[in-house]
């Protein structure tokens, strides 16, 4: 059973469902795939919205709260439950729609199709992708769900250094903060400074790399130079210098982080459009006036989006990492403003007396970086064009 | 003088899609001084036939059943120490892609060296100098200078002379030659294919020629056997199978060259259809599908392999049907 | 060959002179005052100004930036790396006194790299399809997916602070004088277990990770199939015919490692108060030491480039394929 098959007994009783009764059953989110069989995707709409709902019910207060609030990141975690929550409805009426409609149809195994059943197939690669999922969800409702204001001190002398427990699960530092909500608060920062670093380093490699591929001559030599001079530094030490005499905020942090490690995949999309240039179809094209541009970025996705998906799942790690030592040294995100790197810089100092306050936050950003790690396993298992054909006999 | 005897070979790849039954249950011989020829289409388990008898199939792919006697000697269930030293010593290979056979870090001569230390016992500098004498056996200029040269330094037509030195380095009794020239060009490939003869000539060395090339075969085969979907589906004498081919693929194989005396380096094509997907055989008769005389009989059965004459074997349910009209020949 | 790497140098100076200006300009484009890290503002505001010219004439800040570059470029030109702001002692001191605590740490590192890594690598391939691979290459993949500044704080928490077996911190104890020359020799090593070990074991894992990839990948290849044929016994199949060319592509990594030998324990020098490079140019650019700030880019950048010749040089040698010229031949 994978995720796109339907079990044979129920495709009768699919039949027979009314589409109007079916899409009304739709309004609760996954009930009508129960009911057409597509019983994962069906449970995966149910336990969203289940938890969506959970965190109305229990942190009520909290979302009435946040959505007064005038911070931005606050009233952004309440809006997420509550939008995402609707759209589940949503997608759940308009997907069980799409399913009756497509009754009888036999679905195409489209490369796309099979990439995403092998990936399913992959127990670790899907754990990996929950966790990730699960922690971006921590990270956008943290407002919600951190039990203490990550940064306000309260008696301090009562509150610091408590050993984790059920008040204080991850403990308290020594500031007597809760150390469970700074790092709610830290996974914001942590992940979205890695997730944001790779959509700028993808960009810009891309773009870069497009523009050099496509023009060639002269410009191409000078862009690939500026590649060469970037690459001669040893990346790590280029982010500490730079992020460290530019004092760099987190918008800042992002750009540095994203300008230091575009060149791999400028180089990749430079070679890929340079040996598609070369091709017989594309010469072909510009024979009969077509512009080969418009060619070359069709070839282009299909060819060079799963090498680069692979990169992106990896980079996220590494970025997640290299903002955790960054700040580690004191040289990224700066305190108060709590993210997973300056936590642990703060557990080197107190190591000898708070055990708790390093072991949790790096637990975390281990979990994340493996999952990231483990993602791009799993997508270049998926995507390898080499696995998917047989090998010859 | 029976060299080789195979039976009831059959090997498995264990996909995750399924079992892949690629050699399905494969019986031939061959004699001593023989060239054989093993034909069939790209992809129809020629390749897996030959490592299996060395049992060189890897995982997922293993061999699951049937003997391969060498001798006397069943190899299949010797132990691993006794196998190792029939490959090389008794049964010798050859590769379709000389470039891809040699190792690329290698010199020439110092590959051909090694089989002659390890297995003829050789020392180090006797086998350097007869390593130079076998690659001057099979017609390489100036051996002693490209005894030290890396493969990358060859010709294509030179790559497969020296890997054809390599394997009959320690003079097998059987040589397993894989679609010897089809990476070749075509001057290239006839003498590559004199070379072959020329072995059997003054060696004496049995050779099973696996091509899916019928200008070949006609060229060099005594016998032939021709597979299909992992499956023999019939034997004989080279004249005669040409003369006579019996089974419809065979005879599909033969029409779709234009005439035999050009037959040289022609290659197969224009039988309707494709190879089917090993994952999902047709029932019955794999060929049925392709087969014009196919009806209801052939779907359900594979049918068995029958001598019809000396030394020929078919296996096709329609043979009596067709004996009267192969005899006009394709 | 000399002719080459002479060759090779003359055309990286360009590129490095580019590299020098980029990271002048970027640095004094930055925001700050290095001077308010040598005297904080509030104390320059009560200080005489004459002073504070003074100070800033003897650092050389009076001077506007252009000048300023020429004379760093001069100065760097004929080795001349300038004085630190913070130590007021010449950089190329410093760097001389910390760069040999930090190859302490990172040889080790890199031989305990190779060594691991490349043996489990070896082993994951061969052993390919049994829980031994997967043991290796999952859990492979959670160490290197470990922060090594995170794995040191929990091996100091649990094997120094819990169980005292090795040192905190620091390079020597505080008894160090005292003790014989072999005591000595042993108190360095035992400050050298935890973070060698930390800084080897994720790039330990991340070389088997790459070891077993490409062995896999060449044990695909038929030259290894035709060596199997040939009779060789498996471990010289694997060990010589396979390894040597798996080799190729690990060794150009390791000809690049030549960066990480200084700059790749800044956080792991960190955690252990290491006076090393890494600890250095943290201190410089938490401090706004220029001198040092760019010394250490240059360094880096030219080991950059020496590490690529080196790899391209080791290349050459491993693969008959490549010429020094870097292009591949077949």
């Amino acid at each position: 059973m994978s995720l796109f098959d339907l079990p044979e007994g129920l495709v009768a009783e699919r039949d027979r469902v009314d589409r109007s009764a079916l899409l009304l059953r739709a309004v609760v989110p996954g009930a009508a795939h129960f009911a057409l069989g597509r019983r994962r995707r069906g449970a995966h709409l149910l336990g969203y919205a289940l938890l969506m709902i959970l965190v109305l019910t229990l942190r009520g207060g909290a979302v009435r709260e946040a959505m007064a609030s005038r911070d931005p990141g606050d009233w952004l975690a309440a809006a997420f439950v509550i939008l995402s929550l609707l759209g589940a409805v949503a997608f759940s009426v308009w997907d069980a729609a799409r399913i009756v409609s497509d009754r009888g149809r036999t679905r195409s195994r489209s490369p796309l199709r099979i990439a995403l059943r092998r990936f399913s197939e992959n127990g670790l690669a899907v754990l990996a992708v929950y966790v990730i999922v699960g922690l971006y969800l921590l990270a956008i409702l943290a407002p919600l769900l951190a039990p203490y204001d990550p940064t306000v001190i309260e008696n301090a002398l009562e509150t610091r250094y408590l050993a984790p427990s059920w008040l204080h699960p991850f403990g308290t530092d020594e500031f007597g903060r809760d150390l469970f909500s700074r790092a709610l608060y830290g996974a914001r920062v942590s992940l979205s400074v890695g997730l944001l670093a790779v959509v700028v380093a993808i960009t810009l490699g891309t773009v870069y790399g497009a523009v050099a591929g496509y023009f060639g001559g002269w410009l191409d030599g000078v862009l690939m130079r500026v590649v060469d001079v970037i690459i001669a530094f040893p990346t790590f030490f280029l982010m500490l210098m730079l992020v460290g005499v530019f004092e760099a905020g987190i918008v800042f942090l992002v750009l540095i982080l994203g300008f230091t490690s575009w060149t791999g995949t400028a180089r990749f999309i430079r070679g890929e459009i340079l040996s598609l240039k070369e091709r017989e179809y594309i010469e072909g094209a510009r024979a009969i006036g077509l512009p080969s541009h418009l060619i070359i970025i069709r070839h282009l996705i299909p060819a060079a989006l799963a090498p680069v998906l692979v990169s992106a799942a990896l980079m996220v790690g590494g970025m997640v990492a290299a903002e955790a030592g960054l700040s580690f040294l004191g040289i990224g995100i700066r305190p108060p403003t709590p993210s997973w790197g300056n936590m642990l810089s703060a557990g080197q100092d107190a190591l000898l007396v708070a055990w708790w306050i390093a072991f949790f936050p790096g637990c975390l950003l281990a979990l994340t970086i493996l999952s990231f790690n483990l993602l791009a396993d799993g997508l270049r298992d998926a995507l390898d064009p080499k696995t998917l054909t047989r090998k010859h006999l | 003088m029976r060299l080789l005897s195979v039976q009831d070979l059959r090997t498995c790849f264990f996909l995750d899609d399924g079992e892949l039954r690629a050699v399905d249950g494969v019986s031939f011989e061959i004699h001593k001084g023989e060239i054989v020829a093993l034909v069939g289409e790209s992809g129809c388990g020629k390749t897996i036939v030959a490592l299996s008898i060395l049992d060189l199939v890897t995982l997922p792919g293993r061999v699951v059943g049937g003997r391969v006697v060498l001798d006397g000697k069943d190899l299949l269930g010797a132990p691993p120490e006794t196998l190792r030293r029939a490959r090389g010593r008794d049964i010798g290979m050859v590769f379709q892609e000389p470039g891809a056979a040699l190792n690329p870090v290698f010199p020439v001569g110092e590959q051909i060296a090694e089989v002659l230390r390890v297995h003829g016992g050789m020392a180090a500098a006797e086998a350097e100098s007869e390593a130079v004498r076998r690659l001057g056996d099979v017609g390489i200029p100036e051996p002693e200078k490209r005894a030290r040269s890396y493969p990358f330094e060859l010709s294509g037509g030179m790559k497969q002379r020296a890997v054809i030195a390599l394997a009959t380095a320690l003079r097998p009794r059987l040589l397993i030659a894989d679609e010897p020239t089809t990476a070749l060009d075509v001057t290239v490939q006839a003498e590559i294919l004199e070379l072959l003869r020329d072995l059997r000539d003054r060696h004496g060395t049995a050779i099973l020629i696996i091509s899916h090339d019928l200008g070949v075969v006609a060229q060099l085969a005594d016998r032939v056997l021709v597979m299909y979907t992992g499956k023999i589906v019939e034997k004989g004498p080279t004249a005669r199978i040409f003369r006579e081919p019996l089974h419809p693929y065979t005879r599909a194989l033969l029409a779709s060259i234009t005439r035999l005396g050009q037959g040289k380096g022609a290659q197969l094509g224009g039988i309707p259809g494709a190879v089917p997907d090993f994952l999902s055989l047709p029932s019955g008769c794999t060929f049925h599908p392709r087969c014009s005389l196919a009806d209801g009989e052939c779907t359900e059965h594979f049918p068995p392999l029958r001598s019809l004459e000396y030394q020929r074997q078919c296996a096709c349910y329609k043979v009596d049907a067709l004996a009267p009209m192969g005899s006009e020949g394709p | 060959m000399i002719l080459y790497i002479v060759k090779r140098l003359v055309l990286s100076v360009p590129l490095l002179v580019g590299i020098a200006t980029a990271t002048f300009f970027v640095l004094h484009l930055a925001p700050g005052d290095p001077m308010d890290m040598y005297l904080e503002p509030r104390f320059q505001r009560e200080m005489d100004p004459e002073v504070i010219e003074a100070i800033r004439t003897r650092f050389g800040l009076d001077e506007p930036i252009p000048v300023r570059y020429g004379k760093w470029i001069r100065n760097l030109a004929t080795g001349d790396l300038g004085t630190s702001f913070r130590y007021r002692r010449p950089v190329a001191d410093l760097m001389w006194e910390r760069v040999p605590y930090t190859l302490q740490l990172t040889v080790l590192a890199l031989l305990f790299d190779a060594l691991f890594g490349i043996s489990l690598g070896i082993l994951a391939a061969v052993k390919q399809y049994t829980k031994l691979d997967k043991v290796v290459t999952l859990g492979s993949l959670v160490v290197y997916s470990v922060p090594g500044f995170w794995l040191a704080l929990m091996l100091v928490l649990v094997f120094s602070v819990e169980l005292g077996w090795f040192p905190t911190s620091q390079t020597r104890s505080l008894d160090y004088e005292l003790l014989s020359f072999w005591g000595q020799v042993a108190d360095r090593l035992w400050h050298l277990v935890l973070p060698v070990f930390v800084l080897s074991v994720a790039s330990a894992a991340g070389t088997a990770r790459y070891m077993r990839n490409k062995l896999l990948d060449v044990l695909s290849e038929e030259y290894v199939l035709a060596a199997r044929a040939r009779g060789l016994r498996e471990r010289v199949v694997i060990l010589k015919h396979a390894l040597r060319n798996a080799l190729i592509p690990i060794i150009t990594i390791y000809g690049m490692a030549l960066p990480f030998l200084l700059g790749g324990a800044v956080l792991i020098e960190n955690v252990f108060a290491w006076p090393g490079m890494g600890t250095l140019a943290v201190e410089a650019v938490r401090g706004r030491d220029y001198p040092v700030i760019l010394a250490t880019t240059m360094l880096s950048a030219v080991l950059v480039v020496v590490g690529n010749l080196m790899a391209d040089i080791t290349y050459a040698a491993v693969d008959p394929r490549v010429s020094y010229e870097g292009k591949v031949k077949a």
